[in-house]
């Protein structure tokens, strides 16, 4: 494997990690504006709170490392989506702050404000999200230089629309099972059958895509079967999607939320995989595609970086395995909580 | 309005705003270090105390600098995307190593310090707040390390209508690297002291806590005084005569100098014309400036007429912003020195003047944080990386004027919403003080 598809996929892992982790925290925002009660509400802000800054950095690397691995992707894709992202930015900033604000203030119009923030912002960045991911998918209106000559509104055409819908479901159904691991009694029976209602939709919705996505972009489809890499992956997902509801039945959650992270990730291997070696397909002709190769940084920044990596990533997770670990277990709300 | 201007308003809009709450976070990260040490040395639950109000303060200045820093990551693609193509081989890793090496480790263990002090050890749990500290130290270097390089490039070459990488060593070691990173920790570190100690004198000055806020206030102190003195010697020093060796037009500009000139003066104070690029109403100091510079009054100092005019700096704005921080600066160091004196005098805590100036210096180093930035960015105008690409060439052709003003306006409200809170909650925190806190 050459070093652009080893950063290819060194970067589609980061924004897998991204997805499975920031994506709880957005399942659980979104699952927040349901919450009940004030303690409910609480609950749900503390059952990420020590955890969602450190989940948002792997936004933060991966954006970090495509711009130096693939800094044409990052230059046209980022200044292509631009309203998008801004908006993106908005959603995140005041999920950000809605942690730190909302507790340190006593009063009901206050502290329903900071709810509002916090589930609207988990709701958009997650759709947002969605939407951008459907569009490289779909293809991006990129022209014979590799610039974007699109508007916002191309954006949001009806199949990534229904991508942004289905990364909503996909990531509450991920949070609910989070969620029902971290809490109690009501709260707990109460994420079971959310899990158990988005697993529904998602199974439907997923399956309709997949067919769409096959009439939409058959380019997708070209190389891939020919891969066995492909069919492993494949069975690794069904696997998934079919184990789930059996771990909610017999009340297995924290089996249950290995085998959605795995679902998560898997799903971006197979999009990944689908699209390799392009990066950013071309709506106006395929031949100008961003591809691994024409997008690519020199080889000399990619060994360097791929040093980087082999030195950070691996102290990375074990630092943060530990950190989980401590905060492994049932949400408690102390004077300390949010 | 177009699209160049607005780009780059956004950016000074929203770098500027970013840009208050690190240099705190920073600061106060340390101070934290200290005290938590003391605390878990001496067994004693009045650091702990101490700790835990300004663990809190920590908190929010860190989630506002987080919510803001994630524009940062975006801007470059999205406002700058000819900039991100043509830097993209040297600027990105910089980049993604400050997100491996310093955001993982500042964002876990900041979770881990403040959720996890009964879940772990003593000793787990200091470490955890150095690791903050640490990480986002370190997180400070790569980022300066990236501008730097657009300071002084160093470690490319210019191939496939590109800056591409020959070095990576030098490209990030470059020339203005390590001696810029020295002075923005420490310009953080005189920031944490000046948080700390104006928190402090308001807690002694309404009666709340007062044994407490003694003990906060000395370390602040001793710390913000060996700062301050650090910032004049060495490191404003070094920093100064590296401009003058690798970015003359800045120098000429941040010292206003019109002509080369050997036995150049030091000018304290002028009011500098855009359009001439000459100073009125100048106080100077005859030689000093050579004497700085090059340690004898023969050598000349470049001027204004060694350099076209269209690749020249403007002139007033790097010159006042440069002069306010080095006058805050000098303020600082007599500010902690008279306040060091008076400590000893045991003369501190009645006088009420001096706590009440201490309290209102809070935002001075941020000011003389955000001055600094002005000068070093504004100073290296009109280019986007010094020599290689201009400001004017670099941004998004894509993005409309009307897609930037929307952003612009946007985040305008968002900022001041932000900003707003911030002190709101920041004064409310510190207003119920550290009785509220049971350990």
């Amino acid at each position: 494997m050459d070093l652009n598809s080893i950063w290819f996929w060194l970067i589609s892992a980061l924004f897998a990690g991204y997805a499975i982790l920031d994506g709880f925290d957005f399942g659980v925002g979104i699952l927040s504006l349901f919450g009940r009660s004030e303690k409910e509400r609480r609950i749900h802000f503390n059952a990420i709170g020590p955890v969602w800054d450190g989940n948002e950095v792997w936004l933060v690397t991966g954006g970090g490392a495509l711009f130096a691995a693939f800094p044409k992707v990052y230059a046209t894709v980022f200044s292509g989506f631009y309203i998008a992202l801004m908006l993106l930015l908005v959603a995140l900033i005041f999920r950000a702050v809605s942690f730190e604000f909302r507790s340190k203030v006593e009063s009901q119009i206050w502290r329903r404000t900071w709810d509002f923030a916090f589930g609207f912002g988990s709701l958009l960045s997650a759709f947002l999200l969605g939407v951008a991911f459907g569009n490289i998918l779909i293809g991006v209106p990129i022209d014979a230089k590799g610039n974007f000559i699109g508007t916002f509104f191309d954006l949001l055409n009806p199949y990534s629309i229904c991508i942004g819908l289905l990364t909503v479901i996909l990531f509450v159904m991920h949070g609910a099972v989070y969620l029902a691991g971290k809490s109690e009694d009501e709260l707990r029976d109460r994420c079971h059958r959310w899990a158990q209602n988005t697993w529904i939709y998602f199974t439907v919705l997923y399956t309709a895509m997949t067919i769409w996505t096959w009439l939409a972009s058959p380019f997708l489809f070209e190389r891939s079967p020919g891969n066995p890499f492909f069919y492993v992956l494949l069975s690794i997902l069904i696997g998934a999607v079919i184990v789930l509801p059996v771990l909610f039945k017999s009340d297995k959650f924290n089996r249950a939320f290995i085998a959605s992270s795995v679902l998560v990730a898997m799903m971006i291997g197979h999009a990944a995989l689908s699209l390799y070696p392009r990066f950013v397909p071309s709506s106006v002709d395929l031949n100008y595609s961003l591809t691994i190769y024409n997008a690519s940084s020199s080889d000399l920044t990619l060994q360097t970086m791929l040093v980087i990596a082999a030195i950070g990533i691996p102290v990375v997770i074990t630092y943060s395995f530990f950190i989980q670990r401590v905060f492994r277990g049932k949400v408690e709300i102390t004077k300390e909580s949010y | 309005m177009d699209a160049l201007f607005l780009a780059r308003l956004q950016f000074a809009l929203t770098i500027g705003f970013h840009f208050i709450f690190p240099p705190i976070s920073i600061g106060l990260a340390w101070q934290l270090v200290i005290m938590e040490g003391i605390g878990w040395k001496k067994k004693d639950e009045m650091y702990i105390r101490m700790s835990k109000f300004f663990a809190k303060l920590l908190a929010l200045t860190f989630a506002l600098g987080v919510a803001t820093g994630i524009v940062m990551e975006f801007q470059f693609g999205t406002n700058w995307s000819v900039y991100s193509e043509f830097v993209g081989d040297i600027f990105g890793a910089p980049l993604a190593a400050e997100g491996i090496f310093a955001f993982f480790l500042e964002s876990g263990f900041l979770g881990l310090y403040l959720f996890g002090r009964n879940k772990v050890s003593k000793a787990v749990h200091w470490f955890s707040i150095l690791m903050v500290a640490v990480g986002a130290t370190i997180s400070a270097f790569w980022i300066i390390a990236a501008n730097s390089w657009q300071q002084t490039p160093a470690g490319y070459i210019i191939r496939n209508n590109r800056a591409e990488l020959t070095s990576f060593y030098d490209a990030v070691i470059n020339p203005s690297t390590m001696i810029r990173y020295l002075h923005t920790v420490d310009a953080a570190l005189i920031t944490g002291a000046f948080f700390a100690a104006g928190v402090s004198a308001y807690l002694i000055i309404k009666n709340k806590e007062v044994e407490l806020a003694k003990r906060s206030m000395k370390i602040a102190i001793i710390f913000g005084l060996a700062a301050s003195l650090l910032e004049l010697v060495p490191l404003g020093d070094t920093h100064a005569r590296q401009v003058a060796r690798t970015q003359p037009e800045k120098f000429a500009s941040i010292e206003g100098i019109q002509k080369t000139q050997s036995n150049a003066p030091l000018v304290l104070f002028g009011i500098p014309n855009n359009k001439t690029r000459e100073l009125s109403m100048r106080v100077e100091i005859p030689g000093l400036l050579s004497w700085l510079v090059h340690g004898n009054a023969d050598t000349p100092v470049k001027g204004f007429n060694e350099f076209e005019s269209g690749n020249l700096p403007p002139f007033a704005l790097t010159f006042i912003s440069f002069h306010i921080m080095a006058a805050l600066g000098t303020f600082f160091i007599l500010f902690m020195l008279i306040a060091l004196i008076q400590l000893f005098r045991n003369r501190l805590w009645d006088n009420k003047w001096l706590l009440r100036t201490m309290i209102w210096s809070i935002p001075l180093p941020i000011a003389a944080c955000e001055l600094g930035w002005i000068t070093a960015e504004v100073g290296r105008q009109p280019w986007i990386v010094y020599g290689l690409l201009k400001t004017s060439e670099a941004y998004s052709t894509s993005v409309t004027a009307g897609e930037v003003l929307f952003s612009i306006i946007i985040f305008s409200f968002i900022y001041l919403l932000l900003g707003i809170l911030y002190i709101y909650i920041l004064v409310r925190e510190v207003k119920h003080g550290p009785q509220s806190i049971n350990t």
